[in-house]
């Protein structure tokens, strides 16, 4: 497979996960948007690894993995947090900052 | 090569559909199944690109750790609030245009430009590559992870911790 198949499929994947990030509601949903489109980057940082033929893009992918990781659980805990004090879970009804 | 060639359109046929299904469903709970299977299967592109430890660890950490993270946290907050969450759509038009415009412009850049570069062949083992670079020229950012799990952890409990 060349190349820009695994560009394309990546591309893809992104623009699903921005339409989910866009669209959803519910804050679980947008997570699981911004989700589908670290993992297109990650497909993207693999492909270009392997044909420019260096381990370093996967070395990357690691480390975007696990930050990710990190960045999932945090998440969860403020729409835990925000569900105790306010009992919703939609992105449009925490407007805590508007003046 | 035809079988590398047909496990990838396998696995990019999977990937597209699970994806559009994460954002489409109107069950949150399916949403986070859907999105297990989208990892799942791009462990399998990995996989196809040679890159099987990366395939391991995005099988373990994401379809194994965060889709357990989420399904937790809709358990928790549905018993919080006690009735169904609602998962439902908003500006669906508007979000698509904006999406399948940025998917338009990616591939017309893509189709123009001239990377038909030939896949390189296999020097070595890749895992053994990558634990040496993790260790060696990597270590500080590698130690500098550690701190950030570190991080997380205490942040996620701070924000769970029980009201006083």
């Amino acid at each position: 497979m060349g190349l820009s198949a695994y560009l394309t499929l990546a591309a893809v994947v992104f623009c699903i996960g921005l339409f989910g990030t866009m669209t959803r509601r519910n804050t679980v949903g947008i997570l699981l948007g911004i989700e589908l489109m670290l993992n297109a980057v990650n497909i993207n940082f693999v492909a270009f690894s392997r044909f420019h033929g260096s381990e370093i893009g996967m070395v990357f992918t690691l480390f975007a993995i696990c930050i990710t990781v990190a960045e999932v659980a945090l998440g969860l805990a403020i729409v835990i947090l925000l569900f105790r004090m306010r009992r919703t879970a939609t992105a449009d009804h925490i407007d805590w900052l508007k003046g | 090569m035809t079988l590398e060639i047909a496990a990838f359109w396998g696995f990019a046929a999977v990937l597209v559909v699970a994806g559009l299904a994460v954002v489409l469903s109107k069950n949150l709970f399916h949403s986070v199944l859907w999105l297990a299977l989208a990892l799942v299967a791009t462990a399998g592109v990995f996989l196809s690109l040679d890159a099987e430890f990366l395939a391991a660890v995005q099988v373990l950490l994401y379809a194994g750790g965060v889709v357990t993270v989420v399904v937790f946290a809709i358990v928790v907050t549905e018993r919080l609030v006690g009735e169904r969450l609602s998962h439902t759509s908003r500006r669906v038009l508007a979000g698509g245009a904006v999406s399948a415009a940025l998917l338009a412009l990616l591939v017309r850049a893509l189709a123009n430009a001239s990377i038909h570069i030939p896949k390189p062949p296999l020097t070595g083992d890749l895992t053994r590559q990558i634990g040496m670079s993790l260790l060696t020229w990597f270590a500080l950012p590698f130690e500098l992870l550690a701190v950030l799990l570190l991080v997380g952890l205490l942040g996620a409990s701070y924000f769970a911790r029980p009201e006083e």
